[in-house]
């Protein structure tokens, strides 16, 4: 038999993954050599190049959500376990107390204090600042910490009673002074060149003034200080950059017969707003024989909108009039990223140098691998 | 969670190994010293200065239960 190259209708197919009631099916990807007979379908640049887009539909400092078109799962996974785990901040890495009589213990408080984000200025943050390395030889870690690798905090707060409170008031933060400790009590000392990295409007401060640390009573006190380190995720959770760098497929909803009337509009509540539009089937349409419209001129149909906003609840195929009307899946190879940044970089260019690490370890695993054959 | 205090064995105390069950009251803690220590009261969390040998009990208002002071030395700890 001789080989017919796919249609474009089956070549849209491969990429779907289908969705059924209580099953999936088509998972695996099958555009690699030797799965169909006489189609090649070997890796290539040029054909990469050619299909691979990247859309962006939100890109907001602090969120940036967006699509990659056209790559494989292991490419978009690639990038969402480095945005998780591998691009540095800075975080409270050590916490030395002088004294904590507040309720809370200095461990949970120092635990709590290393989860706090900052932010500060970017050069300083992403040039300036360079790694610290705990030496060997633990006599010399104070001989370790220099300007370029080292940020130190201070936090110095007293409750006392508050004298000018109203008679009978209940309210601590009114009954006292600094009954609440707040993460915009933290005060940063720089020292050295950091002065010309981390001044006025680019001071390291943290993301959210309002965190609250601890609370006190009149006589409590809390005196420390603290030094921050650069540091990835997958050390601790606290360097990680993202509150959440997550994606899922792109829904696909295919109507394949017409959903008409009362039925449409159920059809619209089976899925999230803005899903399901409704339309009236034109004059056009009803005259078109074996459309299925033929004599409903005027009524309202079932669209796809937006299947972006779809949650892929399956909530159209448990009701039996719909049995049969639509196909539900997942484009294999659309990727909708959600970025939330932590507030130290920006959300989009977190994804950036997502790129740009993993173009670095794959530069090096090329020169290694040349070593190896050499 | 490391700190890092090494535990260093009281010197001064005579004989701290050997009062195993004799329920030593009046022991010496070591404070060799002979200053007053400072203790907190229990109930009125005034601070109590306390000589050797003197009545555990609050000057003020005369509770009998009362604490012991932190640490004057810093602690590290690792924000983890």
């Amino acid at each position: 038999m001789p080989h017919r190259p796919p249609t474009k209708e089956e070549l849209e197919a491969r990429k779907i993954v289908g969705i059924n009631e209580e099953t999936v099916t088509n998972v695996n990807s099958t555009d690699f050599p030797h799965h169909y007979a006489g189609e090649d379908h070997a890796w290539d640049l040029e054909a990469f190049r050619r299909e691979f887009r990247v859309e962006f539909h939100q890109n907001d400092p602090y969120e940036a959500s967006f699509s990659l078109i056209g790559c494989h799962a292991s490419i978009a996974n690639a990038f969402r376990r480095i945005m998780i785990a591998d691009i540095p901040t800075l975080a409270i890495e050590t916490v030395f107390i002088n004294n904590n009589t507040s309720v809370i213990q200095d461990e949970v408080l120092a635990h709590r204090l290393g989860l706090i984000p900052f932010k500060g200025g970017k050069e300083g943050l992403h040039k300036f600042l360079k790694w610290w390395k705990k030496p060997a030889d633990e006599s010399q870690i104070n001989n370790s910490y220099y300007d370029f690798n080292t940020v130190s905090l201070r936090l110095e707060v007293k409750c006392e009673e508050n004298p000018d409170a109203a008679p009978g008031e209940t309210d601590p933060t009114k009954l006292y002074k600094h009954a609440h400790v707040y993460a915009r009590d933290i005060e940063f000392c720089p020292v050295g060149r950091q002065h010309k990295y981390f001044s006025g409007e680019n001071a390291i401060r943290p993301v959210n003034p309002d965190i609250l640390i601890a609370k006190l009573r009149p006589g409590q006190e809390i005196s420390l200080s603290m030094h921050m380190h650069k540091g990835v995720g997958s050390d601790h959770a606290k360097f990680s950059p993202v509150a959440t760098a997550s994606y899922r497929l792109l829904p696909v909803i295919d109507i394949i017969e017409p959903i008409l009337g009362k039925d449409a509009e159920k059809f619209q509540k089976c899925f999230p707003k803005g899903v399901i539009g409704l339309e009236r089937v034109t004059k056009e349409e009803a005259s078109r024989k074996g459309s299925g419209y033929e004599g409903h001129e005027g009524e309202l149909k079932a669209v796809v909108v937006d299947p972006m906003r779809d949650t892929v609840s399956r909530e159209c195929l448990r009701h039996p009039e719909f049995k049969g009307k639509v196909k539900l899946g997942r484009r294999r190879d659309h990727f909708i990223f959600l970025v939330e940044s932590t507030g130290q970089w920006e959300s989009d260019a977190i994804f950036l140098e997502a790129v740009a690490h993993l173009k670095k370890r794959a530069k090096d695993i090329e020169k290694q691998v040349m070593n190896m054959v050499r | 969670m490391s700190r890092n205090e090494d535990y260093q064995v009281p010197t001064t105390s005579q004989g701290f190994g050997k009062e195993s069950g004799s329920g030593g009251y009046g022991r010496d803690y070591g404070e060799s010293s002979g200053g007053v220590m400072y203790y907190t009261c229990g109930d009125c969390a005034v601070r109590v200065p306390l000589e050797k040998g003197a009545p555990i009990r609050c000057q003020k208002c005369g509770a009998r239960v009362l604490y012991k002071e932190r640490t004057k030395r810093m602690v590290q700890f690792e924000a983890r």
